[in-house]
């Protein structure tokens, strides 16, 4: 284990389960770390205190009674501001939601609940998950519990930082190009992005349709794969969600790797922070020692990536985010005519980064533009698909950093979007492929930074990968403890 | 029309789809409810929420390809982006450049076709009403929306611009209306607006010329509005052509009551709707079992349901028979026509009947007892009623849903005429007009009407006129 | 080959502004002309690549025809739905007045 001290989730929950541990005091000793330094961090938009204490006892009562409360039975989860919680404000960090409750659970929440899971409250984020910092969040930016003056990443910042916090062991986020798994990196805990199909989107607020997945941010692999174990599964309520079974990675998560063939992305490698290449390298090295065969491989497709990413999902958000119109929900600022009114709304609601990337998907999709835009970032997908196939006719898993760098300055960045964007240059790929990949905490900085390692699978390779990230995890350099709950 | 001009139109139809919910929800699909209590985050376009596709709209979508002769392809769903109150995701999900269904025809019943370029499937908006003096658009102060209709089934029907009259047009949307009904997709009410027509009025020199610019016109209730409204639109655009000036291509509404297209309030912006492939949504791919499937449930089409009536008089002569069967087949009657005919009544008869008298109860009739009805048509074809009292026990079985004609007949003292009495009764009226029968005589057919007159009187109707008119003609060939 | 389009204009941002129902301030169209056009900047190299023979990829994953039964399923609370929204009248949503008609 790389993070010492807190006690794996899926320990936590046999424990409640078995009737040793009461969820009210595993909850109650997680509202106590918030309170401590959430004030600090900022990890939350909202502490649902309240509803919290009332799944905790119903979750109790089951066990009194008898009855399994489920696999997550009394853990506590933090969940992304852009999930939709019932009756509970539902922001994604921007004015324009401020005070939203949505009427509905999004699919993810509701089978968290199922599993017995304690929800403890709604994370911080970059507005609309538009960001690679939690930066643009109009709540304020989440500190990096390493160091606070720096950025936990993003969009996913909150979630990442209730983590590494001690906030909670378990946390859910979403990933569009990267905001799980980067913030993960620079928090050092776990987080994963799954196959693009295999967790239902209904209730995650879009942000680029053909590209978001909700996934789980853990302290150990062997956590996030039973967090994803559960929130996964076909949804018929989400038409993009796949009919067919999910492989379930809890249970072979230690298998290991001998057989295994892995390779180490060059493109990914090149350019990035020495001590970031060097802790990869290593990763490869304990990969080697564990029975893998460990190759160097090149997937030059990957580097239009980037360019092909920032045409595709700023598209998407143009459209996904025309509905914040004042008409029906949300912030409305009156005026004299519809027209006036929506503008004088969506002008007013949302962060400088939103209306950047909406204008410039509406460019993007704009008569005459379709085609040297759009179209041709779709054919660029292609050939990323493509270049990752042709990789892994001889590959079971690709290996490269999570992010160039560890994290950087709150504030270093916001002045240059394109230097904010070249963050997300190793995770955005596999978005565009919409293959699974995880970050696996794997040693830190001389600073002392968190370093995360990346891991790379086909579709539905979700078994292998998280085979991969355990033997990768296991051989992590321990770095010192950030909280320390149980 | 003007003199020296040809007019082209276009019309595109939007049909609502009878399905229990919605396009992409589970909401009810149901006219009339109160202002949003079918709605859910999906037709709400609330954030977080997605659209799934319905079964049964796509087959009744498939069922009006197939009744519109399109080929049935694989398609795609496009996002047509743009800000609108009762757009609940200020975009609509519809079909672009890969539609369900493409390149049919209609046939309207003069045998004209009429080209269908598609007809693809999306989602209806919410409805808007305006507060303010007129209950228009313009002028009012505010507006209210309700997402009860937001999301329902729609299937847009886009003609080629094949017609060349306001009656092509006319026959065309009234033809479509009751293929939509026949398919079962729609209850095709203008009035209500489950079926909307919009025309493209075009005008130019002559065939030879390529087509003018066209206007689209809205707003059209009824099939008489949409033929008024495209005449008086090409009239409108021939008076600005001949004065030299030119057509400003532009949407127009149809105001009923003034009789007359305006143009609406120009927008500062041309719509540029960025479309592109729905992201939630995956391509449509019915296989050639579904589609044969739906093919294969599908009854007969009006069309079809016509010739098979012409077919049935093949070699008969009677007048009027396309008005008559245009009617009855409008009905829902000609299945009643078809099993008379089969059982042995004279076709002509059972097509004037139903198209005249029966038509006049078509519910009624619609549901009455065939045997009834059979029995009743074979009394009057073989004289043991005259017409006009086979129309009065008409009467009594479609108010009572059947009974037993012989003996409504008899209750009424509809006995048939005897020989003898028909014999004697024709002779009386010989005699009473010999100037009349002489000249019947001579030739003059016509005069036959006199006698048959008088002895209609003399015997209160109970006589049968085709036998009358049997005994002048034997009495004159045997002098 | 597909051709680059010309550098982004003040003009062209003002336009997209626009059609996205969004207002700039001075100070920010000229940011945002600079900023945009950078981004386009670096998407010229993927807008200049001859991909013609390249079909694009929409869905990462090739799925077909999901379909659900035509069933009624439950509807929302009208009170809960009016609730949220910003402006309420006769159970219907209210908003100023629409200056356009819907196309």
């Amino acid at each position: 284990m790389s993070v010492a001290g807190p006690r794996p989730a899926t320990d936590l929950a046999a424990e409640v389960r078995g009737g040793s541990r009461r969820a009210a005091d595993v909850l109650e000793e997680h509202l106590a770390a918030i309170d401590a330094r959430d004030g600090e961090i900022h990890a939350f938009n909202l502490v649902t205190r309240d509803e919290a204490r009332a799944q905790a006892a119903a979750v109790d009562a089951r066990v009194a009674r008898g009855e399994d409360p489920g696999p997550l039975a009394g853990v506590p989860v933090a969940l992304k501001d852009n999930l939709c919680t019932r009756g509970l404000p539902t922001t994604c960090s921007s004015r324009i939601l401020a005070g939203w409750r949505p009427p509905y659970d999004a699919t993810v929440v509701t089978r968290l609940r199922e599993a017995g899971a304690v929800m403890v409250g709604k994370t911080n984020m970059d507005e609309f998950a538009m960001g690679s910092s939690t930066e643009s969040s109009a709540t304020g930016p989440t500190r990096n519990p390493h160091d606070t003056g720096r950025v936990p990443g993003g969009s996913s910042g909150g979630s990442a930082a209730a983590v590494a916090a001690g906030f909670a062991p378990l946390a859910l986020g979403s990933d569009t190009g990267g905001s799980i798994r980067q913030p993960a990196a620079l928090c050092g805990v776990v987080g994963m992005k799954p196959t693009y199909g295999t967790v239902s989107r209904y209730g995650l607020i879009a942000f680029a349709s053909s590209l978001d997945q909700i996934g789980p941010f853990a302290r150990s692999v062997a956590d996030a794969a039973q967090l994803f174990d559960v929130i996964g599964g076909h949804d018929p309520a989400d038409s993009t969600s796949l009919n067919r079974p999910t492989p379930r990675a809890l249970s072979v998560v230690d298998e290991g790797v001998a057989g295994m063939t892995v390779g180490v992305l060059a493109e990914y490698l090149d350019g990035v922070d020495p001590e970031v290449a060097a802790r990869t390298r290593e990763a490869a090295d304990a990969l080697a020692a564990a029975g893998a065969r460990v190759e160097e491989v090149s997937v030059p497709e990957v580097l239009l990536g980037l360019s092909a990413y920032y045409l595709i999902a700023p598209a998407e958000a143009s459209s996904n985010l025309a509905r914040y119109d004042g008409v029906r929900f949300g912030l409305r600022v009156d005026a004299e005519d519809t027209v006036t009114m929506n503008t004088a709304t969506r002008s007013a609601g949302f962060g400088a980064e939103v209306k950047r990337r909406i204008m410039l998907g509406t460019y993007a999709l704009s008569a005459g533009y379709m085609d040297a835009y759009y179209n041709q970032a779709l054919r660029v997908r292609t050939l990323i698909i493509e270049g990752f196939a042709a990789a892994y006719r001889t590959c079971d898993v690709l290996l490269g950093p999570t992010t160039p760098t560890t994290a950087f300055a709150i504030g270093e960045k916001v002045g240059d979007p394109m230097t904010m964007y070249r963050s997300d240059v190793c995770t955005i790929p596999t978005n565009l492929a919409g293959h699974p990949a995880v970050s696996v905490p794997f040693g830190s900085s001389s600073g002392g930074l968190p370093i995360g390692v990346q891991l790379l699978a086909p579709a539905l390779a979700e078994r292998t990968l998280f085979r991969a990230a355990a033997v990768v995890e296991a051989a992590a350099p321990v770095t010192a403890a950030v909280g320390g709950r149980s | 029309m003007t003199d020296g001009w040809v007019m082209v139109i276009g019309l595109e139809v939007h049909c609502e789809l009878r399905t229990d919910t919605k396009l992409f929800c589970g909401c009810p699909n149901m006219f009339g409810d109160e202002p949003n209590t079918n709605v859910c985050p999906v037709c709400l376009g609330l954030p977080g929420s997605l659209p799934v596709l319905n079964q049964r709209a796509v087959e009744l979508a498939m069922a009006i390809g197939t009744a519109l002769h399109c080929d049935i392809r694989p398609s795609t769903f496009h996002r047509k982006n743009y800000f609108y109150p009762d757009q609940a995701k200020d975009y609509q999900i519809s079909q672009y450049d890969e539609p369900l269904n493409a390149d049919g025809w209609l046939e309207l019943p003069d045998g004209f076709r009429v080209g269908i370029e598609r007809a693809h499937m999306e989602e209806d908006t919410g409805k808007t009403t305006h507060a303010g003096t007129s209950g228009r658009i313009h002028g009012a102060d505010y507006s209210l929306v309700d997402y009860n209709r937001s999301g329902v089934p729609l299937v847009e029907i886009v003609s080629r611009a094949d017609m060349r009259t306001s009656e092509q047009a006319r026959a065309y949307a009234t033809e479509l209306r009751s293929i939509l009904v026949a398919t079962g997709a729609s209850d095709g009410k203008m009035e209500e607006g489950s079926m909307r027509v919009d025309a493209n009025v075009s005008v130019r020199r002559s065939a030879d010329d390529p087509f003018g610019t066209r206007c689209e016109i809205k707003n059209l209730n009824s099939v008489r509005s949409l033929g008024r409204a495209i005449d008086y639109e090409a009239e409108r655009q021939i008076a600005l052509l001949e004065a030299g000036e030119v057509v400003v291509q532009q949407t127009r509404h149809w105001d009923e009551d003034a009789g007359r297209t305006q143009a609406l309030r120009s927008k500062e912006e041309a719509y540029d709707y960025r479309y592109f492939l729905e992201p939630d949504l995956v391509p449509l791919v019915p296989d050639a079992e579904w589609i044969h499937a739906v093919a294969d449930t599908l009854g007969l089409m009006p069309a079809e349901r016509r010739a098979r009536l012409v077919g049935l008089l093949e070699g008969g002569e009677v007048t009027d028979v396309a008005s008559q069967v245009a009617t009855v087949v409008d009905l829902g009657l000609d299945d009643l026509v078809v099993e008379a005919a089969a059982r042995g009544v004279p076709v002509p008869l059972a097509l004037k009947r139903t198209a005249n008298e029966a038509a006049n109860d078509a519910e009624a009739a619609r549901a009455v007892e065939v045997g009834a009805y059979v029995a009743l048509l074979t009394m009057e074809a073989n004289g043991s009623l005259s017409a006009t009292q086979a129309k009065v026990v008409l009467g009594d079985l479609l108010a009572a849903g059947g009974g037993d004609p012989a003996a409504i007949a008899k209750a009424k003292g509809f006995e048939a005429m005897s020989d003898d009495s028909l014999v004697a009764t024709v002779a009386e009226a010989v005699a009473a007009h010999p100037d009349e029968w002489a000249r019947f005589c001579e030739g003059e057919d016509k005069l036959s009407q006199v006698f048959i007159g008088q002895v209609m009187k003399a015997t209160r109707g109970q006589a049968n006129g085709k036998a009358v008119m049997a005994e002048l003609q034997r009495l004159r060939r045997e002098g | 080959m597909t051709a680059v389009p010309e550098r982004l204009t003040r003009d062209q941002v003002a336009h997209v502004a626009n059609l996205a129902r969004l207002t700039l301030t001075e100070e920010e169209l000229e940011l945002f002309t600079g900023q945009l056009a950078e981004i386009l900047d670096h998407a010229a190299d993927v807008a200049s690549l001859d991909l013609s023979g390249v079909a694009p990829t929409a869905h990462a994953m090739a799925v077909t025809n999901v379909l659900r039964a035509d069933q009624a399923r439950p509807c929302l609370d009208r009170d809960e739905v009016l609730e949220a929204a910003p402006s309420v009248e006769d159970h219907r949503f209210r908003v100023p007045r629409i200056l356009g008609e819907a196309p």
